[in-house]
């Protein structure tokens, strides 16, 4: 009998009168698991510590104060945290339906021989870099957005929704949200339709069979892929979160609280990008030292949720 | 009892609908691809000369020059990364696929996973921190270290995966003729996987090539040509981030000739660690 293969009984259990050599290595090998299982935890002390004096100054008060005035270095960060909750949200609105439409299509409509090319090519919009992005954010979508995206925008939903009215910068948070939209959708769809695909054929055979249309059994199937879509959700929210160069490059990068998407703002990731070689005062560096601290856990704890729950998503249809 | 919304008619209709808002979402999706291939394309080939690989950046305001210096900065910064990152990546990858099968091996594949989705400005942030305050100056070695940082969790889950894939019966095979395990995973085991590592730690490095936050401060950048690693060093990324703000044309273009490479550079090794991976697999 042949053993499944992810099952090395011989490595985990070795005979009587083991090899020298072979306890070496497993332990060599596992010293090198050790410093990645570290990680982790050596990233989060390190900012801990680096973060200690503006910890010590400003307390909790640093996620709702809203001055960020280096000149009397006086640091609150709710306009970067405000900043990346908008750009993130509008990220997500856009790229979830969208992902999740894609992700029908690859998984329960296109044959395979369709499927696999663009899966290939909306996997690749996630391997274009971040600076490319912003190279093309600036000089492409700025320029769009101000002449004819912003205006449109104004003209339609302006009229009912208020965060739509105001002047058409071009560089703006609903600039970098559409940016972010783009580069968090590969995930969201590469995650949903993996979630689609691991649901048994007997469900949709089911649903076929009692007369319901293909629309019909996709419904059924992704109410049965809930939990899935939402850990693809999390982990697309992680990615916008933690964006940075292409976010810099579009948002404006102005430290405000404003209501109108169309307006410049700032986001955690970006002021640590701009402000950081710049920053003169012990207090200044350890103040973006705690807004990198703060992405950190935020990001961490997204993908660990994001993790979790696909996990043992796949893990339940797996067994059944 | 919405009875008559319901009808036959009303049914394909809405199915039909869906798939077509299906079909319409992929062409979306797809779309701003092209759009930045296209623009990068475009805008960028017409910089490419030969300048551009071998002469070093011109003073503000004039034209010409390359970026000779960057080309060789990112050279030089990968592998100061896979100084680092291949050694903690490849052997914990070994570890996870052969003595992995336990709540300690679990353990570290969750958090590589995990460690994956980390913005990589903190992880920039974290080699200020352990390199560049200690030093008290920026270095390319910061800048490798956090580079290295960013390729572990590619290259553990990649050497894991493509180790996996390898028969049971190889290892049986070898073992029945009394090699010991380290022998075997090392000269049976890690040569037949050996492809589709190799692909996929040239992905990994490939994206490494295109980060550009956590080198903003860490390896800093540079006008002039250096190759020490305990001083600032340029990078194509970072000339790209530069020359996209700066207000003349010129340098617009070469920022969009170097966007080209890297695309190109990408584009290609994912083809590739596809093919690899997929010709593995079926």
């Amino acid at each position: 009998m042949i053993p499944p293969a992810h099952v090395s009984p011989h490595l985990s259990s070795p005979p009587q009168g083991r090899n020298v050599g072979d306890v070496v290595f497993k332990y060599a090998m596992l010293a090198f698991a050790v410093v990645v299982f570290s990680l982790v935890f050596l990233m989060t002390l390190e900012m801990v510590k680096g973060s200690q004096e503006s910890i010590a100054k400003f307390g909790w008060s640093f996620l709702w104060t809203t001055t960020w005035d280096p000149v009397h270095d006086i640091y609150g960060a709710l306009p970067f945290i405000y900043g990346t909750i908008v750009t993130s949200l509008i990220a997500l609105t856009i790229a979830l339906p969208l992902g999740i439409g894609v992700a029908i299509f690859l998984s329960e409509i296109a044959p395979r021989w369709i499927a696999e090319p663009c899966s290939f090519l909306v996997e690749l919009l996630a391997a274009i870099p971040s600076i490319v992005y912003g190279l093309w954010g600036i000089f492409v979508m700025v320029p769009w957005m101000r002449l004819h995206g912003i205006p449109i925008l104004s003209r339609t939903l302006g009229q009912f929704i208020p965060v739509f009215r105001g002047l058409p910068y071009g560089f703006g948070m609903l600039t970098a949200g559409v940016i972010l939209a783009i580069m968090i959708l590969p995930i969201i769809t590469a995650i949903t339709r993996d979630v689609l695909r691991s649901i048994p054929t007997t469900q949709r055979e089911a649903a076929l069979a009692i007369g319901a249309t293909p629309w019909e059994t996709t419904r059924i199937i992704l109410g049965s892929a809930r939990s899935g879509i939402v850990g693809a959700t999390l982990l697309g929210l992680g990615r916008a979160v933690g964006e940075t160069m292409a976010v810099t490059m579009v948002i404006g990068n102005r430290p405000e609280i404003s209501a109108a998407l169309f307006n410049p703002g700032y986001s955690m990731a970006s002021v640590i990008a701009n402000e950081f070689t710049e920053a003169t005062s012990d207090l200044y560096i350890s103040s973006l030292i705690e807004i990198a601290l703060l992405l950190f856990v935020v990001t961490i704890l997204l993908n660990a949720l994001a993790r979790l729950i696909v996990w043992s998503v796949s893990k339940k249809f797996k067994t059944a | 009892m919405p009875a008559k919304s319901r009808t036959y008619g009303w049914r394909r209709f809405k199915n039909s609908t869906m798939f077509m808002l299906s079909v319409a979402s992929v062409l979306l999706a797809i779309a701003p691809l092209f759009l930045i291939t296209f623009y990068t394309l475009s805008r960028g080939i017409g910089a490419i000369n030969l300048d551009f690989f071998t002469q070093m950046p011109k003073p503000v305001g004039e034209s010409g020059g390359g970026m000779a210096n960057a080309i060789a900065g990112t050279g030089i910064l990968i592998g100061l990364g896979c100084l680092f990152g291949l050694p903690v990546g490849i052997s914990s990858g070994i570890y996870l696929a052969e003595y992995g099968d336990n709540p300690f091996g679990r353990t570290v594949r969750f958090l590589t996973d995990v460690l994956s989705g980390a913005p990589s400005i903190v992880v920039g942030v974290v080699a200020y921190v352990i390199v560049v305050l200690p030093m008290k100056h920026f270095s390319a070695l910061a800048g490798g270290v956090a580079l290295g940082i960013l390729m572990i969790p590619t290259i553990t889950r990649t050497t894991e995966e493509m180790i996996r894939l390898v028969p049971q019966s190889f290892r049986e095979a070898s073992l029945a003729l009394g090699i010991p395990v380290w022998k075997t995973t090392l000269r049976i085991v890690l040569p037949t996987a050996l492809k589709g590592i190799t692909t996929g730690i040239l992905l990994s490095i490939a994206r490494a090539a295109g980060e550009t936050a956590p080198l903003l401060f860490t390896a800093l950048g540079n006008r002039f040509w250096s190759t020490s690693i305990m001083q600032p060093i340029a990078s194509l990324t970072v000339f790209i981030y530069d020359y996209a703000k700066a207000p003349f044309e010129d340098w617009n273009r070469q920022a969009w000739a170097a966007s080209f490479i890297l695309i190109t550079l990408i584009v290609a090794l994912s083809a590739l660690f596809r093919f690899v991976t997929r010709s593995r697999t079926s």
